[in-house]
């Protein structure tokens, strides 16, 4: 841990300002056309930058196999404002066409798709329960290529509800996917409300592990050290016959007060004041698109 | 009329387990995912020879789908082998959404469609499974009439990049096509030339239609018969060219009237080059258990209905 400590926490710095900008992407694109995801999408930030600017092997010069590199899979497609955010912000299109999100002949489209051509997107998503399958599919592959990367995936809590995901659960650890890791947004909200209070989840850690992943817990996921400390371990971890889940903490609207940490920001844009005042608390740090 | 000998009857998913393996030998690309159905799909060659290329992924279909979707990215194609019911209205959405709209190589690959997988009954009998398929963008649908052509057509998707459904089914038919034939994907056969009407058959219902162009004959019709086993893309040359000879059509399918290969035919005939077309096809009702001949003759699925339905169809030029 001490190298890890010197060699990736020396970029703390940059990456909390990444998030920072990130953050403001987000926001003006959902106010931009008045629909999408932010809530879910700024809870989520401290991890995908992490993923996209430290932890992931990747090459924004976009090709399908991503033959030799580290694959992401977004599975809860809705929180694609931070998807697209990242993806543009480490170089797989210019940040101007975060612009054209949800909007007639975009690449954007509400929910990531392939069909458009955007670089960074290996699968459709949106339809909740799938990533995990697929993510296993090029695990898979992975394997039969002897190629040595690793596949990440995302999934939301609520998404757990969809039955395709404990298909997949039970299929990775029986199979010996050891080279993924899915992390999960315990976030603890979905449409309808809480999770206790829509279809409680229990202890997620525990049902992961009684399929026979190996399971870690990230108990603040919007700190980034601490998101960066969980990645790097979950890595570790990697090769020893299971796959990884991670159980990961996030507070819903993270960064932006008056949407934290409530369902009700899951799929409504701010308007004029409340985004003046959102990117009133984010620094803008990269040049807005 | 021309003769067509069966050669000895066999099952058409005997032909995609032999084309599987034939394939496994020639394409190290070509991987294979079951869902505890290995012997009902006649998957057990390719797993025994090629185990480290064969995923067995317990009763869970939906997973199926998403985990072959994900082989494809970098490099593999992967067949996925159930029933025609548990390859398609259970996974409709992961059909959908991780296959066809994400442009995945998958093919997906189906046995025990239609009535005559027999004394299961209705819960088994996918009737709708074409026209499911046919409508999602970009998916080719194939469903193939004897074992031969099964297995040439498994072979041959592997060339297309693109995710396919291909239809096939349990009993044992009359295997009657080339065993050394070419398949061209949406490119129908004409396995009669004829002048009075086209009958457009396909699966099971293509040696049913020699059947009953046999017995048009003898009754002093003269009728076209053509093996349509690629229901999308659908060969419209070669079924515009017939029906402008013939000036009208009867279309059999073991499926749903709604949705099937003759609504596909009817369209075209709209469009194109209106005339009078029969179905014989189930009319939107769910099927039964019984013995396929017994199914098949219930509801109206043999050559005395392909007959009929070409008398109708004359009748009304």
């Amino acid at each position: 841990m001490q190298r890890f400590y010197q060699e990736i926490m020396s970029n703390l710095e940059n990456l909390t300002q990444t998030a920072s900008q990130v953050r403001r992407d987000i926001v003006r694109m959902v106010h931009a056309v008045q629909s999408g995801h932010p809530g879910g999408s700024l809870g989520c930030t401290e991890f995908m930058v992490a993923l996209y600017f430290e932890i992931m092997n990747h090459n924004p010069d976009f090709n399908m196999d991503g033959e030799g590199e580290d694959l992401f899979f977004l599975s809860n497609g809705h929180i694609s404002p931070v998807f697209y955010s990242v993806l543009s912000r480490s170089g797989y299109f210019d940040k101007e066409e975060l612009g054209t999100f949800r909007k007639l002949d975009s690449r954007l489209q509400g929910h990531p798709t392939t069909h458009e051509g955007l670089p960074g997107v290996r699968v459709a998503s949106g339809s909740l329960g799938q990533g995990m399958s697929v993510a296993i599919g090029a695990a898979l592959t992975k394997k039969l290529n002897n190629d040595p990367g690793i596949v990440f995936t995302l999934h939301g809590d609520g998404e757990l509800q969809e039955g395709q995901i404990w298909e997949a659960a039970m299929f990775a650890p029986n199979h010996h996917v050891d080279n993924l890791i899915c992390t999960i947004d315990a976030n603890g909200q979905q449409i309808d409300g809480s999770t206790e209070e829509v279809m409680p989840l229990g202890d997620i850690g525990a049902k992961f592990e009684a399929f026979g992943w190996d399971v870690m817990h990230i108990e603040d996921g919007n700190n980034m050290s601490q998101v960066l400390e969980g990645l790097t371990e979950a890595k570790t971890r990697t090769g020893h016959g299971k796959p990884v889940l991670i159980v990961m903490r996030t507070s819903m609207g993270s960064g932006v007060d008056f949407m934290e940490g409530t369902h009700e920001w899951h799929g409504i844009a701010p308007n004029d004041e409340q985004l003046a005042s959102a990117l009133e608390q984010l620094e803008e740090t990269l040049g807005d698109y | 009329m021309t003769e067509y000998t069966n050669q000895g009857s066999k099952d058409t998913r005997s032909g995609f387990g032999a084309g599987l393996l034939e394939l496994g030998q020639t394409n190290p690309n070509v991987v294979a995912l079951c869902a505890d159905l290995t012997g009902s799909l006649k998957m057990g060659d390719f797993k025994d020879e090629f185990p480290d290329r064969f995923y067995q992924v317990g009763i869970a279909e939906a997973n199926m789908m998403g985990i072959a979707a994900g082989l494809t990215i970098g490099g593999k194609i992967p067949y996925t082998g159930t029933f025609a019911n548990f390859s398609t209205g259970r996974v409709y959405d992961q059909i959908r959404q991780s296959i066809a709209y994400s442009g995945k190589n998958v093919k997906i690959c189906a046995s025990h469609s239609g009535l005559t997988l027999g004394e299961d009954g209705a819960t088994h009998q996918i009737l709708e499974d074409i026209g499911l398929m046919k409508m999602l963008p970009g998916m080719t649908v194939i469903n193939t009439c004897d074992f031969n052509q099964t297995k040439a057509a498994t072979i041959a998707i592997a060339q297309h990049e693109g995710p396919v459904y291909l239809r096939f089914g349990r009993p044992k038919v009359p295997n009657f096509t080339d065993p050394d034939q070419t398949f061209e994907i949406g490119k129908a056969v004409v396995l009669n030339e004829g002048t009075d009407v086209t009958i457009i058959a396909t699966g099971h219902l293509v040696w049913k239609a020699l059947e009953a162009c046999r017995e048009l004959e003898d009754r002093g019709i003269s009728a076209e018969v053509i093996n349509v086993h690629t229901i999308k893309p659908l060969d419209e040359e070669t079924i515009l060219a017939s029906v402008e000879k013939t000036g009208c059509v009867v279309t059999a399918e073991e499926h749903q009237q709604n949705g099937g290969l003759g609504e596909s035919v009817g369209g075209l005939l709209v469009r194109k080059k209106p005339a009078p077309q029969q179905f014989v096809a189930v009319n939107d009702s769910f099927g039964e258990s019984g013995t396929p001949d017994q199914l098949l003759e219930k509801y109206g699925l043999n050559s005395e209905s392909i007959v009929a339905a070409a008398e109708a169809a004359i009748a009304r030029k």
